[in-house]
């Protein structure tokens, strides 16, 4: 069974018709790219998958909860659902490790000592272990980003939503949240990417969606999407990237 | 006529309690209010942000010496209770209190970024949770200069309590002045009194708000 099945997926922003008849599935361990212009409807369907947005029509199913349904408790299903933002996100008036251990304080009832101990190897693993007690602003954009990265991973998720995590980096900086994204994947964390790092998408990704106009245009492996693309419009895609 | 004395300074000095007593009544009531009205004016309900902003407009919306008129010699008439000064005036003062800072704390939550309230949601906080850990303390911040410039301002509108009777500072003020007839040096001690209150708490914003910045910053 699909660890995420997105099955006809419609999403309407007033007029604009967003995502037209989505389906897709992904299956536990899977690295799923999402790529496409800007308006293309990536972003809007990563969104979905936690519920941050509601759709219009369809369905997506999360490790066998309907996200859609009003009886879903969408907290419990975040829980096991990371995300990571563009713009980082973190909570500025908390510290490096404070950011990490406040979900687990507050959901899982950690202790203290608990908390801190897991602050402190989750922010190990993104490579911070030594910034546990600087604040969001004293940190790099990629140091924020990889404390972002920490944070959600520290609720332990089943899947991990990564919405442009690099897109506002400057250019020296994409590299560190890059590598702490590769070894997630290397530990066999599902993942639904949307990324502009078309170099990444193809060294990490097991299946490229590439998106236009709100549907799946063209997918596939990506050693076939880029040495091979079908469409004219992802062909177009992929050389105005290059 | 007679004479200005010590002890008249000392009756003014004594008022003080009285100010102080509908300041500190008037805030910390006026602040549950407060914190109901700025709860209700960022709730996801419609109806609850409409009736809290209706609330607001209506008591911004009316002199806070009417509301203290009409509460004092208006609820014997209309409800047929009587209601002493002190107590009508500490009702008036916490409703116009419950109203400003209600806005101000709302202004303040929602100062606070979106993807804030995203964020917490993502980590599987419960949105009462994102509120208290999350977004309150970064409103709280915020807030404080504006509250606490307000409570100056619910400070010197005490005054108003004077016209139904209460004996605080700005009242015992005019008793002493009527007695000697010596307004100008009267009324100057008792801007002096208003003014030593005042502007520590000023000051004190201005510091805590400082620090804030600078706990932040670091």
């Amino acid at each position: 069974m699909p660890l995420v099945r997105i099955d006809s997926v419609e999403k309407h922003f007033g007029d604009n018709h967003v995502l037209r008849g989505v389906s897709t599935n992904v299956a536990k361990g899977d690295i799923i790219a999402l790529i496409g212009r800007s308006g293309s409807g990536k972003s809007t369907l990563l969104r979905c998958v936690n519920g941050l947005e509601k759709i219009s029509a369809g369905s997506i199913v999360v490790d066998g909860v309907d996200v859609q349904s009003p009886a879903t408790d969408l907290a419990l299903l975040r829980q096991r659902v990371g995300m990571v933002f563009q713009s980082f996100n973190l909570f500025p008036h908390l510290s490096a490790s404070g950011n990490v251990a406040l979900a687990p304080v507050l959901t899982k009832k950690a202790s203290r000592d608990e908390a801190h101990t897991l602050a402190k190897q989750m922010l190990e693993r993104v490579g911070l272990g030594q910034k546990l007690d600087a604040m969001p602003s004293q940190l790099s954009g990629g140091q924020q980003q990889r404390v972002a990265i920490a944070r959600a991973l520290a609720m332990s998720p089943q899947l991990m939503l990564f919405d442009e995590a690099t897109s506002a980096l400057d250019p020296e900086l994409v590299g560190e949240v890059l590598r702490v994204m590769e070894d997630l994947a290397r530990d066999g964390m599902t993942m639904m990417v949307v990324t502009h790092e078309m170099a990444f998408a193809r060294r990490v990704a097991s299946e490229v969606l590439f998106m236009n106009q709100g549907c799946i245009w063209e997918r596939g492996s990506p050693e076939r999407m880029f040495e091979n693309p079908s469409t004219p419009e992802f062909q177009q895609f992929v050389q105005s990237i290059v | 006529m007679r004479g200005l004395s010590v002890a008249d300074f000392w009756l003014i000095l004594g008022s003080i309690r009285w100010t102080v007593a509908l300041a500190v009544s008037a805030l910390a009531i006026g602040s549950v209010i407060a914190l109901v009205i700025a709860v209700a004016r960022t709730s996801r309900l419609p109806w609850l942000r409409l009736l809290a902003r209706v609330y607001i407009e209506l008591v911004q919306g009316t002199p806070l010496l009417g509301v203290l008129f009409l509460l004092y010699f208006g609820a014997p008439m209309l409800l047929g209770i009587e209601v002493n000064a002190f107590t009508a005036a500490v009702v008036a003062f916490s409703l116009s209190a419950g109203a400003f800072l209600g806005d101000i704390w709302r202004g303040s939550i929602e100062s606070v970024a979106p993807g804030q309230w995203e964020a917490g949601a993502c980590v599987g906080l419960r949105r009462i949770q994102v509120m208290r850990y999350v977004v309150w303390p970064q409103a709280a911040r915020v807030a404080i200069a504006p509250t606490v410039s307000y409570l100056v301002q619910l400070i010197k509108n005490t005054s108003l309590a004077a016209l139904v009777g209460i004996v605080e500072l700005t009242r015992s003020g005019q008793v002493v002045a009527g007695s000697t007839l010596a307004h100008l040096p009267v009324f100057c001690a008792v801007a002096v009194c208003y003014f030593v209150i005042c502007y520590p708490l000023a000051r004190l914003a201005l510091s805590i708000e400082g620090r804030m910045h600078a706990a932040r910053a670091h």
